[in-house]
């Protein structure tokens, strides 16, 4: 028999090295696209032989992925608040009222959603074409809405879920209207989930694709879409310069959000109270 | 002696009149009536899910009644919304706003009443002192002690003052010498400001030391309402009986009655008690007999006695002895003052057990 102080030891140096292969997996592409953003030469190959940073130069002074970028944070700004009014209204009702059907439309809404993007996509297509309405911003929101809704209805709903009515008693029983009640104590007790909630359907907007290609037009056209179109023509490192800053931005919103609100108040992982 | 339950008009300051709650099929309260005095400390001792939450839920106004009314001076509140009715409420987890500060905390009430500035500040500042709190003022909640927190909750209660008190099990977070000392000053505060209040237990000894009266409840019903002497001493049925302090359960056969006295014999004893829950009972009938531990008495078992049995347990307790004393397959709780029963009656040792004959009660057997 070993004895369990070896086995141990081994069992710890697998585990150990199970953890590094998998964050290797996850950093990987990441660390392809990195490398590659600083070949010199005008193809996506790797690793490169010669060294440059003018990609970066060029992703950013291309026209498309300045106005991508632009109308990206217009679509993400608007969806995501919007989606975060309308979900957290209905979050509430769907916590506080009782009406027919309630649980059901709970368990739908809870659920992981599986309508696809394309769906979604297609469907406002088709319904922007036959309203007549033309392919502007307004669409582009509202699709980004209807995806982003779930995941922020699901945040604030949790939030609310695991606040402590008795504030909210405690507050009445001050003489505290029900509106008072809302402003002074139940919005700042949801606010790490109302901004965890937002921040996802920020990211989630920012990134969508495959909606978006269906609904924007070339003056719409959103980053991901911009990019999609860049690799159509060209096959030169600055997708992958674009990425790398895409990478250190997102960093820099995360640090941002840590240093100002506390990362885990954010992402919700600490509770609130 | 404090306004009864029967006294109308002025005196009372809330009223539960038939109140009655049901949650789908669970009937929480069942027409409960009582009324509170003004000035009053009225205590709801029950059992876990007996009511008594929903009880002050009602009161609050956050939760309506079924049936019956609520009145709070004289005004029907069934329909009056929390934030209309004046009360303070103190919650079992404090429920302090964990992001303002204690100072805020405490003038949210007198904020959402208008008070003008200079004399929020004040009121604030004399509520904090009043527990003891001065120096806390910009703290948070959670940077405090739980003793602490429960002393802002009191404050913020307290400072708007509130034409009643609600407490919900407010000391049940505390360790027991910070509960004590929480006991009497609640009651300090409360006699000193002539504060209506109906405090929330299912800690009997917190009832029987604080209260005017004693509300007993179970499975939605108050089954006494009475001065915690009373209660303690005549309980009104067997539930209350056994519920409310330690007691003994005997089974005994009624030897005579006569118009207020029973006589009850248990087993060479005799028992006297009172007939008024006996009556209708047959001669030689079946009854449970409740007696206190320290009724009993502990004697040599060649003594005449009532009972013999022997000592199966001995509870050191500081200023008296709790013996446990099986007999006929029973255990009996007996007390014994003083330190002496720890030597004279040794684990294992045979012992007869006496009744002091007048303070016992009976029921019919069940
Ligand atoms: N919101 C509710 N929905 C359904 N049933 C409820 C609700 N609130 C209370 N009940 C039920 O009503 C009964 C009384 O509850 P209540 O909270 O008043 O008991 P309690 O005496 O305060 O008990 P505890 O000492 O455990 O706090 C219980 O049977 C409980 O299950
Ligand atoms: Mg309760």
């Amino acid at each position: 028999m070993i004895p369990r102080s070896t086995y141990q030891r081994v069992l710890r140096l697998v585990g150990l090295l199970t953890v590094l292969v998998i964050i290797a997996f996850l950093v990987l592409p990441a660390a392809v696209v990195t490398i590659a953003a600083f070949n010199d030469k005008p193809i996506l190959s790797f690793p490169p032989q010669t060294w440059s940073w003018r990609w970066f130069g060029r992703a950013l002074a291309y026209e498309d992925f300045r106005q991508g970028f632009f109308n990206g944070l217009i679509v993400t700004a608007w969806s995501s608040t919007i989606a975060l009014c309308v979900g957290g209204m209905f979050a509430f009702v769907i916590d506080r009222y009782k009406f027919p059907l309630k649980s059901a439309i709970e368990g739908i809404l809870i659920s992981p959603l599986v309508i696809p993007h394309f769906t979604v996509g297609l469907g406002f297509l088709i319904l922007a074409a036959q309203v007549g309405l033309s392919r502007g911003f307004a669409v582009v929101v509202i699709c980004h809405v209807i995806l982003v809704l779930p995941f922020v209805l699901r945040s604030v709903y949790v939030s609310l879920r695991n606040l402590d009515q008795s504030y909210e008693y405690a507050a009445a029983s001050l003489g505290a209207g029900p509106l008072r009640v809302l402003t002074t104590v139940t919005l700042p007790l949801l606010l790490p989930g109302l901004v965890s909630g937002w921040l996802f359907a920020a990211i989630l907007s920012f990134n969508e694709f495959t909606a978006s290609l269906f609904v924007t037009s070339q003056r719409t056209q959103t980053l991901p879409v911009a990019m999609y179109n860049y690799v159509r023509e060209f096959a030169d490192p600055s997708m992958a310069a674009l990425s790398v800053m895409y990478i250190v931005g997102t960093a820099a919103l995360i640090a941002f959000a840590n240093a100002f609100l506390g990362l885990g108040k954010v992402l919700n992982i600490e509770q609130s109270h | 002696m404090k306004p009864s339950a029967n006294v109308e008009g002025e005196q009372t300051a809330v009223h539960f009149d038939a109140v009655t709650k049901r949650f789908d099929d669970v009937v929480a309260l069942n027409a409960v009536t009582l009324g509170v005095g003004r000035s009053e400390f009225v205590t709801l001792l029950g059992p876990s899910g007996c009511g008594k939450t929903t009880l002050l839920k009602l009161a609050a106004g956050f939760l309506g009644p079924d049936g019956g009314s609520i009145s709070i001076e004289g005004k029907r509140m069934n329909d009056i919304p929390t934030y209309q009715r004046g009360i303070g409420m103190m919650f079992q987890n404090y429920a302090l706003f964990p992001h303002m500060s204690v100072a805020e905390n405490v003038a949210y009430g007198l904020k959402t009443r208008r008070v003008p500035r200079v004399e929020r500040d004040k009121r604030v500042a004399d509520a904090l002192a009043l527990v003891k709190l001065k120096g806390m003022e910009n703290r948070k909640p959670r940077q405090l002690s739980g003793g602490q927190q429960q002393r802002v909750a009191l404050a913020r209660a307290l400072v708007i003052n509130p034409t009643v008190l609600l407490l919900d099990e407010p000391f049940s977070a505390l360790d027991k010498s910070l509960r004590t000392s929480m006991q009497v000053e609640l009651r300090e505060i409360q006699r000193k400001l002539g504060l209506t209040t109906i405090f929330v237990t299912h800690d009997q000894g917190e009832a029987l030391s604080m209260s005017d009266r004693v509300a007993v409840m179970s499975e939605g019903r108050i089954r006494q309402l009475g001065r915690p002497v009373d209660v303690y001493r005549s309980p009104a049925d067997p539930f209350v009986a056994s519920f409310v302090g330690d007691n003994n359960r005997l089974r005994g056969q009624l030897v005579s009655m006569q118009a207020k006295q029973a006589i009850v014999a248990l087993g060479d004893a005799l028992v006297k008690v009172s007939g008024e829950s006996l009556s209708g009972l047959e001669k030689s009938a079946a009854v449970d007999l409740f007696v206190r531990p320290e009724q009993f008495s502990v004697v040599a078992p060649e003594e005449p006695c009532a009972i013999k049995g022997s000592v199966v347990a001995q509870i050191y307790q500081g200023g008296h002895v709790d013996l446990q004393i099986e007999c006929a397959g029973e255990r009996l709780l007996v007390r014994s003052p003083g330190e002496q029963a720890v030597l004279r009656w040794p684990m294992g040792a045979p012992v007869g057990i006496g009744i002091q004959a007048d303070r016992c009660s009976a029921f019919p057997a069940a």
